[in-house]
């Protein structure tokens, strides 16, 4: 097994898939000669040239308008937005068209397509390269929310979304590319979309998280550990469709559960998981699901002093844990 | 732009003028004559309380059958827009498919009684389902285009829409995209002059919306839009040079709107009666009765034949739409995605019609009780 990088696992990926089947092609921008700003796509121009990785305008709408319809007429498109920020002009092709398309043609049509788009905060990117976009996504039925946290996973859930029969929006928290490294097996292995995985058992306390707040679940996980209390991490890897099986077990067992999330607190992905353990497990309940979220504000401010009073941390996410555990 | 005139089997002059045969422009006028004839039925079982809403292509069927004309059916793509009933006629779809779709029919070709009606599209004859948000299915057959391309299946797509549309962003992200990689794309606007009730002159800055093509450095054209043949020698270039891999072109036909924005549009408030009068002399259909006649291609007795086909045909069509099955309730969380997920939730009542407690699979706790 060798270690890789986050953009690594990314990167090999999208080029054995493309090997694999050349229907698969990668559009976006700046993802040709210079392999996108974060390099995930570097080397596939040269590999398999400049029909299948092609260069668009700045205009994100078309980047996602014309994969649904290359999608439609036998090609795999694996769109690249350069930032999640950027991805609002193309909210209206995701929303009205990608996600709506099997349903409204009765089964007619279907979207094979991922959308690629780096996401977070913690890299002094601000409020327009920091952005977590999610909980817009993860609302509307016909997208499935992909949010990897390890090279592993990213690698099998990738080809996984790549080979979905339906639009795939796959989210990679910018701050992992090069800061998480991980086992990748060699080999055409898939992560299947909609199964979550217990990263860290435990008795007393369920987290759940994704993405980069996966691994400070986990730090935090082994901070209140030293302090007696033992929590069980749930990764979520796939935000919709929910594995709700996985998560309700797991609060089933614990009696307490904390989301964590980077995203806006305010109807966040945390919302609807909150609600949906309320109505489910309340029986099971020993404490208020609670939740560690982004503050309230419209972005990520730039000065560092500002951006590590927004981001999420392990710290703050040990603090919560100890309010619950105390409860 | 006017194709040379060639000698063809079965042509009369004016036939061999455009390179078709008679028994192409027949065809040509029996498309637009359904498309009236199935329009007018729409709006009679509207206003006598059968179908709740109608989108009217009164006064553009000329166009629209003239320009899906030179494409290939089950090869190349059309994406639509809710005026198209003569272009979705063109290109295989017939009177059945558009009134199951007004009553939103389980058998609805176009999306099993799911979407209003109005739009129309269907996987087997290549024609892109369609939402409300205009403009969006310009993207969609831009990818298409650009699917054709990198596959070389030698395919053609179409898009048409409104000029209304055409001051969507979507359109400019489109065709900018379409010219730079010479993809085998054709928008069509029908311009019909209003936006519901915004007229023209409140759209666009400039007369034409063909005027936009150049800007992209692709050929504009304009065409009449009760001129059918002209509409057809236009859309025939575009297609021979989508082809040939020369890349896309904007034909905007110059159309107009018989009728209402729909069937909730009181139109009278915004244009005036003289205006609505004087809209019959530019009426495509008698126009192109005319034509075909004048050059002995259309007889009154083959006239008579078709109107008398066409009337049988919607007839049938009707009853057959009217006596069909709705859509069950059992299967509206069907393809939300191609396989089912266990983790949508169904709603508490199930799935029953009316008062939504009759076989219901879902979780029963609620409804129980509810009773």
């Amino acid at each position: 097994m060798a270690l890789k990088t986050f953009i690594e696992a990314v990167r090999e990926t999208l080029a054995e898939e493309m090997r694999r089947d050349e229907a698969v092609i990668v559009l976006g921008e700046d993802v040709g000669l210079k392999g996108g700003v974060f390099l995930a796509t570097d080397g596939l121009y040269g590999e398999f040239g400049d029909d299948r990785v092609i260069d668009t305008p700045l205009s994100e709408s078309l980047i996602v308008g014309a994969s649904i319809g290359a999608a439609m007429n036998g090609l795999r498109p694996v769109a690249e937005i350069q930032f999640a920020d950027f991805i609002h002009p193309a909210f209206n092709q995701l929303v009205s068209e990608a996600a709506r398309m099997r349903y409204r043609s009765n089964n007619g049509f279907g979207v094979p397509m991922t959308v690629r788009a780096p996401y977070g905060g913690g890299v002094h990117g601000a409020l327009y390269h920091s952005q977590s976009v999610e909980a817009f996504f993860a609302h509307v039925p016909g997208l499935k929310i992909v949010i990897p946290s390890t090279p592993y996973d990213a690698a099998g859930l990738l080809r996984s979304s790549i080979r979905d029969d339906d639009p795939v929006l796959f989210f990679e928290h910018k701050k992992m590319y090069r800061s998480v490294r991980g086992d990748v097996p060699a080999g055409d292995y898939v992560v299947p979309l909609g199964k979550a995985a217990i990263t860290h058992p435990g008795t007393q306390i369920t987290v759940i998280a994704y993405g980069l707040m996966a691994h400070y679940a986990l730090e935090a996980a082994d901070v209140v550990a030293e302090e007696g209390i033992s929590v069980e991490v749930v990764d979520l890897r796939t935000l919709r469709p929910l594995d709700k099986e996985t998560v309700l077990s797991s609060v089933r067992k614990t009696g307490k559960c904390l989301i964590v999330y980077e995203d806006n607190r305010f109807l966040g992905y945390g919302a609807e998981l909150s609600a949906i353990i309320a109505e489910e497990a309340f029986d099971y309940l020993d404490g208020p699901v609670s939740r560690i979220a982004g503050p309230d504000v419209p972005g990520v401010p730039y000065n560092h002093v500002l951006e590590d009073w927004f981001m999420v941390n392990p710290e703050k996410i040990a603090d919560g844990i100890r309010k619950l555990a105390a409860y | 732009m006017a194709t040379k005139a060639k000698p063809v089997a079965g042509a009369s002059e004016l036939a061999a003028s455009v390179g078709l045969t008679d028994d192409d422009l027949i065809g040509m006028y029996r498309i637009i004559a359904t498309a009236r004839a199935v329009d007018e039925r729409m709006w009679v079982l509207n206003r006598a309380g059968r179908i709740p809403f109608v989108i009217s292509g009164q006064g553009h069927e000329g166009a629209q059958a003239a320009i899906a004309w030179p494409l290939e059916k089950r090869k190349d793509w059309i994406a639509p827009f809710y005026r198209s009933i003569a272009t979705c006629l063109t290109f295989g779809m017939q009177a059945r498919d558009i009134l199951t779709a007004q009553y939103a029919k389980a058998i609805d070709l176009s999306s099993g009684g799911r979407q209003m009606p109005g739009h129309y599209g269907n996987v087997a004859n290549n024609l892109v389902s369609l939402s409300s948000p205009v403009a969006t299915q310009m993207l969609h057959a831009v990818g298409i285009a650009l699917a054709a391309k990198l596959r070389k299946t030698g395919q053609v797509a179409l898009t048409t829409m409104g000029e209304g549309s055409s001051n969507q962003g979507d359109v400019h992200e489109g065709l900018n995209f379409a010219a730079i990689h010479k993809l085998p794309f054709i928008l069509c606007i029908e311009n019909n002059g209003y936006a519901i009730s915004v007229p023209v002159s409140k759209q666009l800055a400039l007369p034409d919306v063909a005027a936009r093509a150049s800007g992209y450095g692709i050929p504009g054209v304009i065409v009449d839009g009760a001129d059918v043949l002209g509409c057809y020698r236009a859309a025939k270039e575009a297609v021979d040079r989508a082809r040939r891999g020369d890349g896309p072109t904007l034909i905007e036909a110059k159309v107009i709107r018989l009728t209402a924005h729909s069937s909730d549009d009181q139109q009278t408030k915004y244009r005036s009666a003289e205006e609505l009068a004087d809209l019959q002399r530019q009426d495509p259909l008698p126009r192109f009765r005319k034509e075909l006649k004048d050059a002995g291609v259309l007889t009154d007795a083959l006239e008579a034949q078709i109107a008398a086909d066409v009337k049988a045909d919607i007839d049938a069509a009707t009853e057959y739409a009217e006596g069909a099955a709705d859509p069950d309730p059992r299967n509206a969380m069907k393809w939300v995605f191609a396989e089912d997920w266990p983790g949508e939730t169904p709603p508490t009542w199930g799935f029953g019609g009316g008062h939504g407690l009759e076989g219901h699979e879902g979780d029963h706790s609620a409804a129980e009780d509810a009773v």
